[in-house]
């Protein structure tokens, strides 16, 4: 949080003094100029403001497929602020945006040839869409925001747009009250951004409509596999334990079982969502796992091997589609079509038949491995 | 594909005798849930609704309800454990970043 945090160091006379005139030629956005996504600095009545390239380079794409992995994903951010795309005057368009690194790299690569500002909200580092339903893309931010920047001096018109997915966090009317500022949605995709700006600030159907293409599904998941390493963890260190003292064993066939009924829940059912009959994602998580379970009970010579029980079979029977749906489950976050009213319905359901499930399941590999004992 | 979640579980409202027909809440629903029809907003896609609360939030008039939350069961399962509303974890830092 230092580098946000205007008051540090060196750069004393930044916002903190707004009232001061002599403040007001300073830099009215702080940045590093390493950040090799500056380009320059663009000079305003108000102070100067960087200037941004609309190209991503090696290091942008290497960082944003770290935070679709999970690493440093909480701390890759930009300092909120003013920035320019090409040499913006004061009749210039400004988008509004987010300033969680991944959102500002996808606004700015669809801005090549344009000239705007874009004004960066700080959302503690997270995308548009989830900062509005917290409400830090919020109506708050956004007129603190235009009076720490000194909007009102830079430019010369009344407008803002802003991402339509900010708008579950900010009241259009309540901004023009307290600023003056004329709030227009814009497409809820970057990428209809020029179109956008060319059809004179008029989004169609087709840019106002949230999608979730197959290809927006799978670059969630790796996230979705991040997340259950802990927990993953923790079971192999129990089920490690349980070897040491004897009940069990528990080998490669329980390892394998297990990993697949998560990359089911966790990739496949998202993957295929749309394709997977009903309509609960625990459902159809559940769906995807049971094939898997049948699978890893054959493979393993059920029903002919005699070493290997009925007792076992029920067991991964019980717990492995009941995995899948638990992570198919948590699949809903990252979803754009679910309500929290429909994922409580789900869950009210789904919740204790996997619990009831999962622990049937563990008494039945229990019992049986005493009985081997 | 489209995508279709639970039916009959939204919280949405739409009062009409509120409804001037601006549109704005068509402008803001990302799941065209409103249509413009005779000069008032209509809910044509009631189950498409997430309850995001776009439309409420930017409707002048207050002809809009619906009680807003994220879709999100880990979000939900946190609010469990922690006796807490749903909140995940996707919150950031929780120090004010302000600086005066």
């Amino acid at each position: 949080m230092e580098n946000e945090n205007c008051c540090n160091s060196d750069n004393k006379d930044s916002c903190c003094c707004q009232d001061d005139n002599n403040c007001s030629l300073g830099p009215i956005t702080q940045y590093d100029k390493r950040n090799n996504w500056l380009v320059g600095e663009i000079q305003t009545p108000a102070g100067t403001v960087p200037q941004i390239s609309t190209k991503l380079a090696f290091s942008d794409t290497l960082g944003t497929w770290k935070a679709r992995w999970g690493v440093n994903r909480m701390n890759y951010r930009i300092n909120p602020g003013l920035y320019a795309v090409g040499a913006p005057d004061n009749t210039s368009p400004v988008l509004v945006t987010a300033n969680y690194k991944l959102t500002f790299d996808v606004l700015r690569k669809e801005l090549c040839g344009l000239s705007l500002w874009v004004l960066v909200l700080d959302t503690k580092g997270i995308n548009v869409w989830c900062a509005a339903g917290k409400g830090t893309f919020g109506t708050e931010e956004l007129v603190t925001r235009i009076a720490k920047t000194n909007l009102l001096q830079i430019i010369a018109h009344k407008t803002l747009i802003l991402p339509q997915l900010g708008a579950p966090g900010v009241s259009a009317h309540e901004v023009s009250k307290h600023t003056g500022f004329r709030v227009v949605y814009g497409p809820v995709s970057a990428k209809d951004i020029k179109a956008f700006i060319n059809l004179e600030m008029k989004a169609n159907d087709e840019m106002r409509t949230v999608k979730f293409s197959t290809y927006d599904r799978l670059i969630l998941t790796p996230m979705e596999l991040v997340g259950t390493f802990k927990i993953s963890l923790m079971i192999f260190g129990v089920l490690f334990l349980l070897n040491l003292v004897g009940i069990g064993p528990f080998g490669f066939t329980d390892f394998y079982a297990y990993a697949g009924a998560l990359i089911i829940g966790c990739v496949i059912t998202p993957v295929l969502l749309p394709l997977i009959p009903g309509r609960a994602f625990a459902w159809k998580g559940w769906l995807l796992g049971l094939p898997w379970a049948i699978a890893v009970n054959i493979l393993n010579g059920w029903p002919e091997a005699p070493l290997y029980t009925s007792m076992r079979a029920i067991g991964y029977l019980l717990i492995l589609p009941s995995i899948s749906a638990f992570c198919a489950m948590n699949f809903t976050g990252a979803s754009t079509y679910t309500s929290l009213s429909g994922v409580l319905k789900e869950m009210k359901i789904a919740v204790p038949a996997i619990v009831i499930s999962i622990s049937m399941g563990i008494i039945l590999i229990f019992v049986n491995s005493f009985i081997k004992l | 594909m489209n995508h279709k979640y639970l039916k009959n579980v939204t919280t949405l409202i739409l009062k009409a005798d509120k409804c001037t027909g601006c549109g704005r809440c068509i402008q803001v629903c990302p799941h065209k849930v409103f249509d413009l029809k005779n000069g008032k907003s209509e809910i044509i896609d009631k189950d498409g609704c997430i309850e995001c609360g776009a439309c409420a939030k930017n409707c002048l008039f207050n002809a809009i309800e619906v009680k807003p939350g994220v879709g999100c069961a880990y979000a939900i399962i946190m609010g469990w454990l922690r006796g807490t509303e749903p909140s995940c974890d996707c919150s950031g830092s929780s120090s004010s970043s302000g600086c005066c």
